[in-house]
């Protein structure tokens, strides 16, 4: 549904739409912190088309970001197989990925690098792959932050700003890349309700110009339903995929949606499944891990 | 720094420095510095030279240190007023400068890739960790057999002590740097010279500037003692030569003489840190504000 009913207006990024097909097949990930296995992952398949908004929910420390850090490089696996396009990412052969700005990370607690102003931050990418020069860059980027309504803070540092703004502005140090995959990683869990929906709508437009491929990892299922257009519901460690859920609700969508029955029913479908592994994962009451 | 010009906000440069002393001296802060120094010194008369209380009788008095300070005519040789006054300070200073910058230019270098490289940092720890816990003293006669003449030396001893702190404070400081930002880099597409220079490097500095203000009072302490034991000149030199020939007050003046110069140094070691880390002035300064 997603890259079918795409329009057909001319697009800057054209391309992006036929690139970002993640393939998880049988992934497993064995964990041994001192002598003692922990299987976090196991025999995880999952198929995310090009363009697609996947959302991955799941109980505290199911193992949804050991998925992701696989896909960026960050953690090996242990066995299975995950391509990007159809070229494989990590494997038999190669249990750790190399990292690389075609899957972009945007971190839990926020990863801008303090001692960089936010035009610096957003310049990085570009400037240590080659791509452009750093005057280019600066230029491009101090671009992407006025249009992404950050013109004012521009010139300051991380620590100056708001954490709406930060993680803005980590959203476009990321597509300055022109990313195939966007890994968003529990981005706006610290934020109030207000923020928050400022994020999603900000998130849905960057998402309507640029269809990126989002690999997203949240545990508010109003958020998961909004932005997604799959929610993948992930059992209790090991993970596996429990339950899908498709949402076909059309694209540009806004916070009136937040109040409409369909989106209502949908959240009602996800609780259930993910409150289920919820329970069994407080029951097992086992420490999260990273 | 071009585009701060244009987005930056309120006063910047010497205006804000301006602005900050105006805001500062509003505050009951700098005149309690007075207050303090005020009330130490009147401590110091009273015990010394009106209640004679022991041990304190036996030092020289304040009104006696500072009459002889000043005076044009010095009773013991010494005073703001002659020129061996400045030359120990001047001959200290040198030798303070020459071992923190051999100390902080080797230290921060093998500081950093200690924290960076696991291996490396296998090689290296445990001969820093066994060398560094011999106190200075201990190796006073070790460099007086090495090295010729006075100033190797005493240079040398200095550097050990301020070494050993600023590679220690630095190592801890790279380990000290959030695995995200490494992850980030890394997923950027950096290299790992770029993981060096934008994330290693930046990402210590806070923690270098704490040892190095650390590092520069400890080059100090070994300094003095150094020059205590074996010297022609310097700050140290001269509260040895004077307690021997029993000019107290002269070897008074110059233990103030070296709080305050030394006091003077850190001073600079702070602010150079601050200009350097101006994303955390700011990030501090708007937490507090």
């Amino acid at each position: 549904m997603n890259t079918a009913s795409a329009p057909s207006v001319p697009n800057p990024l054209a391309g992006a739409m036929t690139t970002g097909a993640i393939s998880i097949r049988n992934v497993t990930k064995v964990y041994d912190p001192g002598g003692v296995n922990v299987l976090a992952v196991e025999d995880c398949s999952l198929e995310i088309a090009p363009g697609e908004v996947c959302m991955i929910v799941g109980p505290s420390g199911c193992g949804k970001t050991t998925l992701l850090n696989a896909i960026a490089g960050f953690h090996s696996i242990t066995s299975g197989q995950i391509d990007l396009d159809g070229e494989m990412l990590c494997g038999p052969s190669k249990p750790l990925a190399d990292q690389g700005a075609d899957r972009v990370v945007v971190f839990q607690n926020g990863a801008l690098f303090p001692w960089k102003t936010l035009v610096d931050n957003v310049a990085y990418g570009p400037v240590v792959q080659g791509t452009m020069t750093k005057t280019e860059a600066r230029d491009k980027a101090v671009e992407m932050l006025v249009e992404a309504g950050l013109s004012n803070v521009a010139g300051k540092y991380p620590g100056e700003v708001s954490s709406g703004m930060a993680r803005r502005a980590e959203i476009v140090r990321a597509l300055i890349n022109n990313p195939k995959v966007l890994l968003l990683d529990e981005p706006y869990r610290a934020m109030d309700g207000l923020t928050k929906s400022i994020m999603h709508e900000s998130l849905l437009e960057v998402y309507d110009r640029t269809k990126v491929t989002i690999f997203f990892i949240t545990h508010d299922l109003e958020e998961a339903i909004f932005l997604g257009d799959r929610v993948i519901v992930m059992t209790t460690r090991p993970a596996r995929t429990k339950k899908i859920v498709d949402v076909k609700i059309e694209r540009p969508r806004d916070y009136r949606l937040l109040s409409s029955e369909e989106f209502r029913v949908l959240v009602e479908e996800t609780k259930e499944a993910v409150h289920e592994e919820a329970v069994k994962a407080f029951e097992a009451g086992e420490r999260e891990l990273a | 720094m071009s585009d701060q010009g244009v987005t930056g906000q309120g006063p910047s440069g010497l205006y804000l420095f301006f602005y900050k002393t105006k805001k500062s001296l509003k505050t009951p802060m700098p005149y309690l510095a007075f207050v303090g120094i005020g009330l130490w010194l009147l401590t110091y008369f009273l015990l010394n030279e009106y209640w004679k209380v022991f041990p304190f009788y036996k030092l020289p008095g304040p009104v006696e240190v500072v009459t002889e300070w000043i005076s044009s005519d010095p009773i013991w040789g010494t005073s703001l007023f002659t020129e061996d006054y400045y030359i120990n300070i001047w001959v200290s200073c040198r030798r303070i400068f020459i071992s923190f910058v051999l100390a902080t230019g080797l230290g921060v270098p093998l500081g950093l890739f200690m924290g960076w490289s696991r291996k490396f940092k296998d090689y290296t720890f445990p001969v820093l960790e066994t060398l560094r816990p011999i106190p200075i003293l201990a190796w006073v006669p070790l460099a007086i057999v090495m090295f010729a003449g006075f100033e190797t030396p005493i240079i040398f001893l200095a550097t050990l002590a301020s070494f050993f702190v600023t590679a220690l404070n630095t190592m801890l400081g790279v380990e000290s740097i959030d695995e995200s930002y490494f992850r980030a880099a890394g997923c950027l597409g950096s290299k790992r010279r770029h993981v060096f220079i934008h994330v290693v490097v930046p990402g210590s500095l806070p923690f270098i500037f704490t040892g190095l203000q650390i590092s520069i009072g400890v080059g100090w302490f070994s300094l003095v003692a150094a020059e205590m034991i074996s010297g022609d000149f310097g700050l140290g030199y001269m509260i040895m030569a004077s307690y021997m020939v029993n000019k107290y007050t002269t070897m008074v003046m110059a233990m103030l003489t070296l709080g305050f110069v030394g006091w003077i140094t850190s001073a600079m070691v702070r602010a150079a840190g601050n200009r350097m880390m101006q994303w955390r002035e700011k990030a501090l300064g708007q937490g507090g504000a």
